[in-house]
């Protein structure tokens, strides 16, 4: 299972790339497989304020939808639009092209509760 | 007595399954419930042979009076069903099947399914359609409640011509929804504009309006549903599917989400259901849209087939976040309207709207040709149309009973002030014989 | 592949003709600004074309017509033909919902409102409830009505009530019920006996609570032992027992729900009262109450006079209002009529007496090849896990697919949630022993193929007139018409 180093990783498999007060969010090469064929996200409206932890979108495969929580508050600044058409970039590049937003307004203490790439590695085995 | 029973066993299976699973009796299968709990015997009629079934409930069937003439409508139409209809709705292979869970064995109900969203979506002029609801009245809820999670708002302004029985079933359903449903009081009948324009407003998530309305009116809601897009506001319409065949349509007018009562595509009036609701939407909305929907998709070899899709909106995945607690849809209703739409073709379901019109433009005419019954709207009608009597209309209408006549509905019922108004509906099954009756009938009860 | 019938369409072909319209032609009535632009493209077939094309999609079904259909809670029962012959009377099909709106509008539907009545009387008496109401159309749709009956009861008393318990076993629409009657859901997990904890459901019970909505037998197949002590102590917070009539088919003529303490049920009359299931709709979910919640019940009501007629009734300040246009799925309703006068009292026992027998046959001639993870008789279906199967590579589908090439209809699968590989077997009261052997001959020759050569079981089915079908192209692609 991929696990880069570099990012913040929250147990419900959400990613997040932190820089000063912008953050990238995705769903994790775990959330993904589990998933299988994602079919569809629901992606949120840029300005909308997300609570850390609150749900920011839903991505559905044909058996199964599963929200995603926000790993930070913060405001959407961009949402990955190439994910209307192409759902399946998530199923092949979970960390990168398959991005799903990016929020701004992130508190400075943002990083607090989630886990390093090494805990989410250990995390995962325990499931 | 000979009651009837339909389990199979002899004596001797039960004996062999009983000394398979290991117990002595069946009641002992049963041993988990507390004796205390289980019956001996329920306080019902003993049971019958078929033969005195069938007689005992077809003296009931003679105690309804469908020998009136019927005049009745009210969103509820005495149309013709071609015997086609019954004949595959007969079919066991339709009629005992299950949800098309397994889609491999399903391919029949799921292409008949599919055939009857494509008829649908030709009819009302939308993008996709779902494969049918319980009715029109909880179809056009489905559709307010499509629209307040699609706008994320929670006012809602519906035109008091909209039937007011579909109307009371809102409240009934809204009554624990955060959304506040507004009556728009019509004018001459039809929806006013002016005031339902005025009450746009960023909190609203739609106007809802029928067509033709409840008094048999129609209009064109084009410049409404375009007020209603500019403030952010979608546009709900229910409709009668008939009429469809020669008016203009909701998607020339800019509806974003159509739904209406398909009993009049090929199913009996059976005193109230079972019934047929549809909905059509913009492919936009699609995952907004309840129900199910079915789609096409191959098999590992090319071969066509068709599947239930879009399934995580529905309950078994998403449970208390699902778009809709409905479980399945009016699926041999579906077939019935699907089946309707195929044997009347292009050419028929124009012919067969036309010959409503018609039919009610006449009777129209010789109804108020009688001295005392004038016209109660100036508005364009369809099938239907509203007429004000002399007297009582719930009187008259009743004397109407006594010879021989379903003569129409006593609007009165349903909106205080009117109760000298009569609802007349017209459909291909009327003859210009029997409205000449009817109009022979009225002058001498109100003369 | 059959051509949709949108594709065998050619300009000019007919399947209906009507009479000649006789009234003087007055086209021009309706200004051409409200006339459709173009005509709505339906396809053009003759009749024949019409039939053959319904009929031979038809024979693409399984049915209980033609096949053995053991749906876990789905209750596929065989349904008499005379049902579908009343429904068809012209006095019922042909009868308009607003007679009765007409002056003394009653009297001209006597026979229908006799209909709805007795059913309501018989309903009740079988589920142990004072009163029913016939409008819900379907399952859920009576699921929708019983917890709306119980906000109404609490707005009535000023309770300020926010969740309902629901077991982690129950059908998804018992949550999305409660979400759209206005409530939120607090999910019990079930032990390992596969019944709801007891211990985790007191510690979710509080104040708050408005219900707790239980299937009895549960989604498992199981009667709960603690579904009384359930009803007790929910009723202690002034909360509602609602009971999910799912599977009422192990119960009819035996156990009622309202002895065991529910206040409010409803029952799947497609499923238990001998409507057939018509590839998903219509039923009928009519919903039954302890006397407290009578006044709650939708309007209208159906009474009874000292005369002996029948009438509707109104006037009842506090129903909830309509949740039908008129009356309910009649057709529906008067198919479970004709099968109640059927069988009467004796023969409704004799029916879930063997529907619990011949599920309990099935179990025990399967649990030595399948996993059955509870212990114990089960009720009027059986789960079992496809564990032990899947070991080798073999799952729940495709032990569903391979039971398809051999002329049966796969079980339920993967439901409850609970039960890994879950399959979910019904064979109801209706199906002759000689049809259960067979079905459990090939459930074990499959179990043999899943150890020996399990991989000429992902390739199933083969004899179906598709194979397995690419759900996620339907998906992403959403063809959903022509």
């Amino acid at each position: 299972m991929n696990v880069p180093d570099g990012l913040l990783f929250t147990k419900e498999h959400e990613w997040v790339r932190l820089a000063g007060a912008t953050a990238v969010m995705g769903i994790s090469d775990h959330a993904q497989t589990a998933l299988g064929d994602i079919t569809y996200v629901d992606l949120p409206g840029v300005g909308k304020t997300v609570a850390q932890g609150g749900g920011v979108a839903v991505v559905e495969s044909v058996k199964a939808a599963s929200d995603v929580y926000a790993p930070v508050s913060g405001t959407v600044r961009a949402v990955n639009a190439a994910l209307g058409d192409h759902p399946e970039i998530i199923n092949q590049d979970p960390y990168g092209k398959g991005w799903l937003c990016e929020l701004e307004n992130v508190a400075p203490d943002a990083a607090g509760g989630l886990m390093t790439a090494a805990q989410y590695r250990s995390y995962l085995e325990t499931l | 007595m000979a009651r009837m029973s339909y389990v199979a066993h002899v004596a001797a299976d039960r004996a062999e399954m009983l000394r398979a699973i290991g117990v002595a009796s069946e009641d002992a299968l049963y041993a988990a419930v507390p004796a205390a709990l289980q019956q001996a015997r329920l306080n019902l009629p003993e049971g019958q042979s078929e033969v005195e079934v069938e007689r005992l409930v077809r003296a009931m069937a003679q105690r309804n009076r469908t020998d009136l003439l019927c005049f009745l409508g009210g969103g509820f139409y005495d149309h013709y069903v071609p015997a086609a209809v019954d004949a595959i709705l007969s079919r066991g292979e339709v009629l005992t099947a299950y949800t098309p869970y397994q889609p491999e064995v399903a391919q029949g109900t799921l292409q008949a399914a599919f055939e009857f969203q494509s008829g649908l979506c030709r009819l009302t002029d939308m993008e996709v359609a779902n494969a049918s609801l319980y009715e029109g009245g909880t179809a056009l809820y489905e559709a307010i409640m499509m629209a307040v999670r699609t706008t994320d708002r929670w006012r809602v302004l519906i035109d008091d011509g909209v039937s007011p029985i579909y109307r009371m079933m809102l409240h009934t359903y809204l009554a624990n929804m955060p959304v506040t449903l507004e009556e728009v009081p019509r004018v001459n009948g039809v929806v006013d504009t002016a005031a339902m324009q005025a009450r746009l407003g960023k909190e609203v998530a739609c106007v809802v309006v029928q067509y033709p309305n409840f008094f048999g009116c129609i209009e064109d809601h084009t410049a409404l549903f375009a007020a209603a897009h500019a403030a952010g506001a979608l546009a709900v319409m229910s409709v009668y599917p008939i009429a469809l065949g020669i008016l203009k349509t909701p998607g020339a007018m800019g509806a974003d989400i159509v739904t209406g009562e398909g009993q009049s595509l090929g199913l009996p009036l059976c005193f109230g259901g079972p019934y047929l609701g549809f909905m059509a939407t913009r492919k936009q909305y699609v995952r907004k849209m309840p129900g199910r929907i079915v789609g096409m998709a191959h098999d590992q070899q090319g071969r066509r087939g068709f599947v239930l899709t879009l399934q995580a909106r529905e309950q078994h995945i998403r449970r208390e976040k699902a778009t809709s607690n409905i479980c399945t849809n009016q699926n041999l209703c579906a077939l019935a309207a699907a089946v309707y739409m195929a044997l009347l073709g292009k050419e028929g379901v124009q012919e067969v709207a036309q010959y409503c019109a018609d039919n009610a433009s006449y009777a129209y005419s010789k109804l108020t040709a009688i001295a005392g019954v004038t016209r109660t709207f100036p508005a364009t009608f369809f099938n239907e149309f509203c007429i004000t009597l002399p007297g009582d209309a719930r009187e008259i209408i009743g004397d109407l009973v006594d010879r021989g006549f379903a003569a129409g509905f006593p609007v009165g019922r349903y909106y205080a002030g009117m109760e000298r108004v009569a609802l007349v509906a017209l459909t291909e099954m009327r003859t210009k014989e029997e409205i000449d009756r009817l109009a022979a009938a009225l002058e001498a009860v109100v003369s | 592949m059959i051509p949709l019938i949108y594709e065998m369409s050619k300009a000019g072909r007919r399947g209906v003709r009507l009479p000649d319209c006789t009234v003087p032609q007055t086209k021009a009535k309706i200004p051409a600004a409200l006339r459709r632009a173009t005509p709505a493209a339906l396809p053009e077939v003759s009749e024949l074309g019409v039939v053959r094309h319904f009929t031979n999609l038809s024979r693409l079904n399984f049915s209980v017509d033609t096949n053995f259909y053991p749906l876990g809670s789905c209750t596929m029962k065989y349904n008499p033909k005379v049902c579908e012959t009343v429904a068809r009377f012209d006095g019922f099909a042909r009868l308009h919902p607003l007679l009765p709106q007409l002056r003394n509008g009653g009297m001209l539907t006597q026979g229908a409102l006799r209909v709805l009545y007795e059913t309501e009387r018989m309903l009740a008496e079988v589920t142990g409830m004072a009163e029913m109401t016939m409008q819900p159309m379907a399952g859920a749709n009576g699921e929708l009505t019983g917890a709306m009956i119980v906000a109404a009861y609490h707005r009535r008393k000023g309770n300020r009530k926010k969740r309902f318990l629901i077991p982690d076993s129950a059908h998804g629409t018992n949550p999305a019920t409660a979400a759209i009657a206005g409530f939120s859901v607090t999910t019990i997990p079930s032990n390992a006996k596969g019944v709801m904890d007891l211990a985790a459901f007191k510690q979710a019970l509080g104040d708050d609570v408005a219900g707790v909505m239980l299937t009895s037998p549960n989604t498992l197949g199981l009667f709960e032992r603690d579904v009384q002590t359930v009803c007790e102590l929910v009723h202690k917070v002034d909360g509602l027992a609602y009971y999910d009539g799912a599977n009422m088919n192990a119960f009819v003529g035996r156990v009622r729900p309202g002895d065991l303490g529910f206040d409010v049920v409803h029952l799947n009359l497609h499923k238990t009262f001998a409507t057939p299931h018509g590839g998903g709709g219509p039923g009928a979910g009519a919903v039954g109450v302890k006397e407290p919640l009578r006044q709650f019940l939708p309007i209208s009501r159906v009474i009874k006079r000292d005369d002996g007629t029948y009438a509707l009734h109104y006037d009842e300040p506090h129903s909830i209002g309509y949740i039908a246009p008129f009356y309910g799925n009649f057709g529906v309703i008067l198919r479970a009529y004709t099968y109640l006068r059927l069988l009467g009292a004796e023969g409704l026992r004799e029916a879930s007496a063997t529907a619990v027998l011949n599920a309990n046959y099935i179990k025990a001639c399967l649990k030595d090849v399948f996993d059955f993870p509870y212990e114990g008789h089960c009720m009027h279906e059986c789960v079992c896990s496809a564990s032990r199967q899947e070991a080798h590579g073999v799952r729940a589908l495709d032990i569903a697919k391979a039971l398809l090439d051999r002329g049966f209809h796969a079980p339920t699968i993967y439901f409850p949630l609970i039960v890994h590989e879950a399959l979910m077997i019904e064979p109801t009261e209706t199906e002759a022993k000689e049809t259960m052997d067979e079905f459990i001959a090939a459930l074990r020759e499959i179990a043999r193929l899943a150890e020996e050569q399990p991989a000429t079981l992902h390739a199933a089915p083969v004899t179906t007139p598709v194979g397995r079908l690419d759900e996620v192209e339907a998906a992403r692609a959403m063809v959903l018409r022509v």
